[in-house]
């Protein structure tokens, strides 16, 4: 049996037995699919139906997303397929109140990385066995060597540059966002009921796809995910326009991890920099 | 007002606009013992009074540069004595990541200062403005990302 055969059945298996003893109400998980591009999100109600649980190199979602819909919440308890990164954002939900450790169950998978060419998080990844979980299937998996080394590649890339490089740089990509806010709705930690850009009075961030607005759009983006953004890149593979939004996530999370030495999303407990500060913080640049 | 000294004399030079995000407790009170004691600073600077430097939104800022600001500045109690006790401690950590992001995506980090002014530094606030108003007239008027976007376009 493959390996990607044998995780499929233990997955079906865990998932059959929770929803046969009513462990949980509703298992998220991958339904592999022949011919797509990627396995799209499953919802699984009866222990029939878990069969269709599997996992391969081709389930790029983050399905923590869903843990805060209301929709998911009101079915009560509820089962969740993560990989090792997608561990990381459910930890920002759980240190952040969103949801209750003791409302979801989670089902971590052994994940030797997705995308044909390795996703760029994938090479860097540092959290293959995933950590916290309920319950672990799949087989073991190694972990890339030097992981920590390119993590922050394509923000550094970037850092090089000139200020004025830089700036006709983003000019030309951020011209090109359509504010379809399919970034925000992808986030796992996107959750706000209300969105700022949302907002009316006063209207903070101009509506129409203008440079403009643009600009403010994807700052308020990338500001409220400091300290928060796990880099599970989901924003950056869904936004039609190609916009390279993981640099700048990997920019904050760099500034994090150089300065508070902090890196989201690594357990339940942690404290986030921007909840708190410290009297010792530099005041290099203050006037 | 006492800025007026300053306006008559720069009429021929382009102004800079500066936009400044003072805390009601320190740095307000400071601008206000600067005009009580009759100290004259450029006129360039439009004050917004806040409750307290960590009220500083990174909204506020970005705000302030689309509609036309060429430099902004944020100003509040000295660490250790904000009225809010911790407020400024805050708006340090905030204020420094949001510099870096904008330095990042090209906005030149010049154009955002942050400075310390107590209610009895009414010197410093005189001084300081003048300083940065030199300094927003050498860096000239902020060229937003549209407004480059159209002049590139029109080449």
């Amino acid at each position: 049996m493959s390996p990607e055969a044998s995780t499929a059945q233990s997955l079906a298996q865990t998932a059959a037995e929770m929803l046969s003893q009513g462990q949980v109400a509703l298992v998220i998980g991958y339904a592999p699919t022949e011919g797509k591009r990627l396995s799209p999100p499953v919802f699984v109600t009866t222990p029939e139906e878990a069969q269709r649980l599997g996992f391969d190199s081709r389930c790029f979602g983050n399905l923590s997303v869903y843990l805060w819909s209301p929709q998911v919440r009101q079915m009560g308890k509820t089962a969740v397929v993560v990989k090792g990164c997608d561990v990381r954002a459910v930890n920002v939900l759980l240190r952040e109140n969103v949801i209750k450790r003791e409302d979801i169950v989670l089902i971590g998978v052994r994940c030797g990385g997705v995308g044909d060419l390795p996703a760029h998080k994938c090479t860097v990844c540092d959290c293959r066995d995933p950590q916290g979980c309920d319950v672990v299937v799949g087989d073991a998996v190694d972990q890339p060597d030097g992981a920590a080394e390119g993590r922050y590649s394509a923000a550094e890339a970037l850092e090089e540059k000139s200020l004025d490089e830089r700036r006709e740089f983003w000019q030309r990509q951020l011209d090109k966002c359509i504010r379809c806010y399919a970034c925000r709705q992808v986030c796992p930690l996107c959750y706000c009921k209300r969105c700022i850009v949302e907002k009316s009075t006063p209207q903070w961030v101009e509506t129409s796809a203008h440079p403009r607005g643009n600009l403010s759009w994807n700052v308020v983006r990338a500001f409220h995910l400091a300290g928060r953004c796990v880099g599970c890149g989901e924003c950056e593979r869904v936004c039609p326009m190609n916009i390279p939004l993981g640099a700048i996530n990997q920019k904050m999370a760099k500034l994090m991890e150089d300065e508070y030495d902090f890196r989201s999303g690594m357990s339940p407990e942690e404290k986030a920099p921007f909840t708190t500060f410290s009297t010792d913080d530099t005041d290099e640049g203050i006037l | 007002m006492i800025q007026t000294k300053h306006d008559q004399d720069d009429t021929a030079q382009w102004q800079p606009r500066i936009v400044a995000f003072l805390c009601n407790w320190c740095s307000y009170a400071g601008a206000d013992l600067a005009g009580m004691s009759r100290l004259s600073y450029p006129a360039s600077i439009k004050i917004i009074r806040l409750p307290c430097s960590g009220k500083v939104d990174p909204m506020f800022v970005l705000k302030s540069f689309e509609r036309g600001a060429d430099m902004v500045l944020v100003s509040g109690c000295h660490p250790g004595d904000c009225h809010y006790t911790s407020g400024n401690y805050h708006a340090r950590r905030k204020l420094k990541a949001f510099r870096e992001l904008m330095s990042f995506l090209g906005v030149d980090p010049r154009r955002f200062k942050f400075s310390w002014v107590s209610a009895a530094e009414g010197a410093k606030w005189s001084k300081l403005v003048e300083e940065i108003t030199a300094e927003a007239r050498e860096l000239g008027p902020f060229r937003t990302f549209p407004e480059a976007a159209k002049t590139e376009a029109s080449q």
